[in-house]
């Protein structure tokens, strides 16, 4: 007998209980999620690939099995199309990559597998995840569930689609400049990016390998913990991934009396930010204002520069990067004669238009006679974007934003000038830079009834209390529990 | 930097990052990348005397491991994936180098 169906937009929590009450059933869960995904995917675009063969095996497996429940038991998840997985494709979003099945997991993978999860299919990105709306996928882009006409953000974009049209109650996303949170915002779902060091990055197509991190995409703060505990940790394969303690479900206590919350107002007054975002923004402000919070005005002095900063240090690192994809261990290769020839035609038939700008101006930034002034300039300005940060932790324990600057824009609205998508990034690039955690939540709605996004920045390795500030606002607002109209 | 690079910027660039371009991509990004460089370059204003370039994430505690000897991936899953390989012989093999 099938059980019930359950709700598209239950939350990890709530599938666990009916999983452990022997309501349903891991495969039961995996064939509605595969049904889900068949009648609605179409006009959304979210997944790039759907494993389902591999995803109902691992289900029955995991109903059959009498040793203790992992924490994400049962639980389907989607994973961003730069996350390797073994035996699967992995494009990320280039034609490059377009048949290349990985011959490894990645960490986070071997980590969500241990725990329970049920790896249904790979989400779109932007290639090489460089981009702010996934239009930059050799493969076509998503679409935002919310108004199909227009972007969800990126590049994690397929991610935070999967969770917030209620496929996947869990998705990971990767996250450089932005690219969990800037797309759970726009798509009105959780997005957390962890402290550099938290989650091993082995098996995550390397973009900026100094601001890269993995991190989840949820319908709910306590989600989001819950995966961040098991996918974070030290690994011998990531020199850079840390053992620190990872528990953090007894920090979403809902008491947030006390705690100091920073707003920057100079970056506020000076971004242009929508009208709808602000008050948005401000109306936020007040509501943890009425949980006891303070809010405190702060001085990011160089937060104006965090865009030019992000786009030189990036840029020189993904030059780098991405010197591998030569058409000689894997993916695209152009027919020459010489190996030279090889390698200037393999990139250019793989790689699309801002991967190749981007790999332009990373190589500009790095070439004699100007690396002086651009990317050690930048890497400069960048110790002092840091030091804001920690000047302002010293009286602050939590620094709050607007996500995005705007709410989501029509598709092809801003794909002729680079220079424009960028700015999307414009409040999300400091965390990185400074590699500092950073959680966005569902705050509201603008008139035309599409996410609003607030973001809180913390101290590095306290992701403890950004989780508690998320929880406790997210309890005290309906908006996590708001939904668009899919598949009704 | 407002104007544009010139085409033999834009060539040598594209020379250093191993990528064939086409006569449409060497404009598009002879005025591209000098926009979005001239938008970078008000970081020069900043006074950075003294100030040491980020090196890594202050939060990184780069760890260390026993040097011991692992399993690696398996070869021939490895061949599978390179184009124009020589997996019976257990080799990558590009076009002619010299």
């Amino acid at each position: 007998m099938t059980p019930p169906a359950l709700d598209r937009f239950a939350t990890v929590s709530t599938l666990r209980t009916a999983l452990d009450r022997g309501e349903t059933s891991a495969v039961a869960i995996c064939q509605q999620t595969l049904d889900r995904i068949a009648a609605d995917d179409g006009g959304l675009h979210a997944f790039q690939h759907v494993s389902a063969e591999r995803a109902l095996a691992r289900a029955q497996t995991l109903d059959r099995t009498t040793a203790p429940r992992g924490p994400l038991h049962g639980i389907p998840i989607a994973l961003k199309d730069n996350l390797a997985v073994r035996g699967m494709i992995t494009t990320a979003g280039s034609k490059i990559l377009e048949s290349y099945v990985s011959p490894f997991d990645a960490t986070v993978v071997q980590k969500l597998e241990a725990a329970g999860a049920v790896i249904i299919g790979k989400t779109v990105c932007d290639e090489f995840a460089m981009g702010s709306s996934t239009e930059n996928s050799a493969f076509g882009p998503s679409r935002n569930p919310w108004a199909v006409d227009r972007i969800p953000g990126g590049s994690s974009g397929g991610s935070a689609v999967a969770v917030a049209a209620g496929f996947t109650p869990l998705a990971l996303g990767s996250d450089t400049g932005g690219s969990i949170r800037q797309p759970a915002a726009l798509c009105g779902v959780v997005g957390f990016k962890p402290t550099y060091g938290r989650v091993s990055r082995y098996g995550l197509v390397a973009f900026a390998s100094s601001l890269d991190q993995i991190g989840p995409i949820t319908r709910s703060v306590a989600d989001a913990a819950r995966c961040l505990e098991v996918v974070s940790g030290a690994d011998p394969h990531d020199a850079t991934a840390a053992g620190r303690p990872a528990e953090f479900g007894g920090a979403l206590t809902g008491d947030v009396r006390g705690l100091r919350i920073g707003v920057p107002h100079t970056i506020l007054d000076d971004t242009g930010v929508d009208p709808a975002v602000h008050s948005t923004f401000t109306a936020s402000l007040k509501v943890l204002e009425g949980l006891g919070a303070r809010t405190l005005p702060i001085d990011l002095p160089h937060s104006s520069a965090g865009i030019p900063v992000y786009y030189l240090v990036a840029t020189a690192e993904a030059s780098s990067n991405l010197a591998r994809f030569d058409g000689v261990r894997y993916g695209h290769r152009a027919d020459a004669d010489a190996v030279d020839t090889m390698y200037r035609r393999t990139r250019r038939d793989g790689f699309g238009a801002e991967v190749k700008r981007r790999i332009m101006l990373g190589t500009y930034a790095l070439s004699a006679g100007y690396y002086d002034a651009y990317y050690l300039k930048a890497q400069r300005v960048r110790t002092l974007i840091r030091a804001d940060f920690e000047r302002a932790f010293e009286s602050v324990d939590v620094v709050a934003l607007p996500t995005t600057p705007t709410a989501a824009f029509r598709l092809g609205e801003r794909t002729e000038n680079p220079l424009q998508m960028y700015l999307a990034d414009v409040f999300t690039v400091g965390a990185p830079l400074a590699g500092l955690p950073a959680l966005s939540v569902p705050c509201g709605f603008t008139p035309d009834r599409l996410p609003v996004g607030l973001q809180f920045v913390g101290r590095a390795w306290d992701e403890g209390t950004l989780l508690r500030l998320g929880d406790a606002y997210e309890r005290a607002t309906p908006w996590t529990g708001m939904h668009p109209t899919v598949g009704r | 930097m407002t104007s544009k690079l010139t085409r033999a910027e834009v060539l040598r660039i594209a020379a250093l990052a191993r990528l064939e371009l086409d006569d449409a991509e060497v404009d598009l990004f002879a005025g591209q990348l000098a926009e979005i460089l001239g938008f970078a370059s008000e970081i020069q204003r900043i006074d950075t005397n003294g100030v040491a370039p980020f090196a890594h994430a202050p939060a990184a505690e780069l760890a260390s491991r026993p040097d011991e000897p692992a399993p690696s991936l398996d070869r021939n899953d490895i061949l599978r994936q390179a184009p124009g390989a020589a997996p019976a012989a257990g080799l990558f093999k590009v076009p002619k180098v010299l």
